[in-house]
């Protein structure tokens, strides 16, 4: 069958599955929007490209697919930059199409021509420049391959104009052969059962979990484990939801906003179990002090990410999920025999009288609405059965605090990277993908303007995504820090200029809801959540809130700042 | 620091220098070295990178390596028998009076010389990096006016028996 490269790029989507792509035309990419009609691939028309990438990775992120992205070159492909660093700190499956100038015109400086593949090299899992129409199925077969398998990334594909006209055998490849690429899942078993002996005479053993269970689906084997095992869990921000965060032996998130439990439990530990997580700088704080008391497993499918930041004892390359599931086949057998309840009673019994001492919490004193409880109220009326998408700074903190995530891809945020502006396309992207959920974009006053513009896109698509903005007038998190470490200089921080969000809300044809009374909140947001329409939900907070605990940049976790 | 000898096979495709220089770049590794030429397989070229790092350093730079998908092979040859050389292009200031025993040196170290001038002589010298320091100190009382190298090319010898 022969097809234009532009029919060849959507046919290609239609083989991988790929049933939506967030995307902005160009004449650069005119020849595939010529296509799309006939195509059973459905296109979302974003209002910044930016929205695009970010959708796609939300996508992905609720689906645990590959999300696919459609630009155009030169300041088409420039503004999905920052999405694709976002989805490449995380490790999120992304393809991105870019068109590019015609082939006789690279190099020439044309008009909207930029070396995109140069400029995304470091950002993303792998690029491509299609050279040759004879290449254009195989490469996006790669692409997609790619961006799923092993560690997970972003691919880029910068498609020629002149190559997306051109007329060629479409054949789609069954299968991908690459000497190159040849990623391990499987765990060396020897490794396993060294594991399995050290779990056996830990006491005080522990979980520190990352995206990488989720990512690999890993999360009914991780709960198997430290409940049959009895072993206390503690997360990531990216491993929040794979294990269930209503458990008791759930400590929380670890790290610079980690609960005392869990940094207190890090602390000291004898044995860490580190699962798909990569020991990031906001994790360990001073990494010399960091499980001083521990022997460390470290499993991972990225070798680079074992004896990066730390060394540890039992490196084990491996996808969580295969890892995990060898140690729950290995130790299967020993839960009749072996007490493991009674040989970790002492160390879960310290464990959770530190989670007693110093719960997460805030003082509710005040008549001003607590950012706080705004999350927790959420919580009770979603009942945890939402998909929570965060903004950056002390909203995504208190999101990942005061919300329980008790399943895997449930809380969408931007970790790694920390971008503004992420939480909403995002929470579009899994709106498109889970229409009949409620999907919920935790924001701040400042993150919510950085792509404000998505709000027509998810009132014209009728995607109901609801934005709480937890609305404390300052860009809060550096204001905390200005506060904490900078003698309050609130240099740039205070945002009491601000649109009036419930008329913006209505401008673009959503509903828009203002809530200053606390005895409002519940209410309204039960209101707004139970309509099909999408909405802005101003919530006026207390204005100079801080996140505690708090470990200062650079510091042991035991120097946590409690409330 | 200790320098290693790094022997890197890669899919010769658009961009893939790039990215193995990029990488160092962005990760702030050192490369003193750098060669990069096709082999004898389709599609696949050597390149030999001699980086600098202590033994954490070196370790990552070669999982980041293969971690670059176009990335076939690579080995540390520093921890191999392996065979090392350089080639060097040197043009030494050769006045009458030195002559004679710039041509002496020419000899001991099996050079060639492979252009002449009243005053200049250029060679060309192939060998280990101790024979090219020994040679480059040498030379340098005469003034070596330019110097062009190849960085280090090398191969894991066959035996990697101690004879
Ligand atoms: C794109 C981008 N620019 C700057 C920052 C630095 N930054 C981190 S948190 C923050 C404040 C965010 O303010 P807001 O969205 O109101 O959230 P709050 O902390 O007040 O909840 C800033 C500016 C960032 N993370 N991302
Ligand atoms: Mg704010």
């Amino acid at each position: 069958m022969k097809l234009t490269g532009a029919q060849i790029l959507l046919k290609c989507l239609e083989k991988e599955g790929v049933d939506v792509m967030f995307g902005f035309p160009g004449g650069a990419v005119i020849d595939i929007y010529d296509a799309i009609p006939k195509s059973p691939v459905e296109h979302i028309l974003v209002r910044h490209e930016q929205g695009a990438i970010h959708a796609a990775d939300g996508y992905a992120r609720a689906t645990g697919q590959v999300g696919v992205c459609l630009v155009t070159s030169g300041p088409g492909a420039t503004n999905t930059v920052t999405g694709i660093a976002t989805a490449y700190a995380d490790s999120i499956p992304v393809v991105i199409f870019t068109g590019q100038v015609p082939r006789s015109l690279i190099g020439n400086d044309a008009f909207q021509e930029v070396d995109i593949v140069g400029i995304t090299r470091p950002c993303t899992k792998h690029n491509y420049l299609v050279q040759d129409i004879e290449d254009l199925a195989e490469t996006i077969k790669q692409a997609f391959y790619l961006a799923r398998s092993g560690r997970p990334g972003p691919v880029l594909i910068d498609v020629p104009k002149d190559i997306q006209s051109q007329v060629y055998e479409f054949h789609y490849p069954e299968n991908v052969e690459m000497r190159s690429y040849k990623p391990t899942s499987a765990p060396h078993i020897g490794q396993i059962r060294k594991v399995v002996k050290l779990l056996k005479g830990a006491k005080k053993p522990l979980f520190y979990t990352g995206g990488g269970v989720i990512t690999s689906a890993a999360h009914e084997e991780l709960t198997w484990l430290g409940k049959q095992l009895s072993i206390p869990v503690t997360s990531t921000l990216m491993g929040l939801g794979a294990f269930p965060g209503d458990d008791d032996l759930f400590l929380g998130m670890l790290g610079m906003h980690g609960t005392y439990a869990a940094n207190m439990a890090v602390n000291n530990c004898d044995l860490l179990l580190a699962v798909g997580a990569r020991f990031d700088d906001r994790v360990t704080g001073k990494i010399d002090t960091f499980a001083p008391h521990a022997t460390i497993v470290h499993i991972d499918v990225d070798p680079t990410s074992i004896q990066k930041n730390i060394s540890v004892q039992v490196p084990l390359v491996a996808d969580c999920k295969s890892a995990l599931s060898a140690l729950k086949e290995e130790t299967e057998g020993t839960v009749g025999d072996f007490d493991w309840a009674g040989s970790h009673k002492e160390w879960v019994d310290q464990v959770q009288a530190w989670a007693k001492e110093h719960p997460l919490t805030y003082n509710d004193d005040t008549a001003n609405i607590k950012p706080q409880f705004v999350v927790e109220k959420i919580y009770e009326i979603t009942k945890g059965d939402a998909i929570i998408a965060t903004e950056v700074g002390q909203n995504q903190m208190w999101a990942a605090q005061f919300y329980k995530y008790t399943k895997p891809n449930t809380l969408l945020t931007s970790g790694g990277l920390g971008t503004m502006g992420y939480g909403f396309p995002a929470a579009m992207g899994a709106q498109r993908a889970f229409p009949d959920k409620l999907v919920i974009d935790i924001a701040g006053d400042g993150s919510i303007q950085m792509c404000i513009q998505e709000m027509m896109t998810v009132v014209c698509n009728k995607l109901p995504v609801k934005i709480v903005i937890l609305n404390n007038g300052y860009l809060g998190m550096v204001r905390q820090w200005q506060e904490l470490f900078y003698d309050k200089n609130y240099c740039s921080t205070c945002m009491d200029a601000q649109p009036d969000f419930v008329k913006l809300a209505e401008a673009y044809g959503a509903d828009g809801y203002r809530v200053t009374e606390k005895k409002d909140v519940e209410s309204t947001l039960r209101e707004a959540f139970a309509t099909d329409k999408p909405c802005i939900i101003d919530i006026r907070v207390e204005q100079e809130e801080n996140v505690y605990p708090m470990v200062p940049a650079g510091a042991s976790l035991t120097e946590m700042l409690l409330v | 620091m200790k320098k290693h000898t790094l022997s890197v096979s890669v899919e010769n495709e658009p961009g893939v220098l790039s990215r193995v220089v990029g990488l160092f770049s962005g990760r702030g590794f050192n490369i003193y070295s750098l060669n990069v030429a096709p082999t004898l397989e389709k599609g696949v070229s050597l390149m030999t990178i001699v980086a600098e790092g202590d033994d954490g350093i070196v370790e990552q730079i070669v999982k980041q390596l293969r971690k670059l998908v176009p990335t076939i092979k690579v080995k540390d040859l520093t921890e191999l028998k392996s065979v090392d050389r350089e080639m060097v292009l040197l043009k030494v200031n050769a006045e009458d009076s030195k002559r004679a025993e710039i041509l002496r040196i020419v000899d001991i170290f099996r050079c060639k010389v492979v252009d002449v001038s009243v005053d200049e002589l250029t060679m060309e010298v192939t060998g280990d990096q101790g024979k090219i320091s020994a040679l480059v100190n040498l030379l340098t009382r005469f003034g070596i006016k330019e110097i062009a190298r190849t960085g280090n090319v090398a191969l894991q010898r066959s035996m990697q028996i101690d004879l």
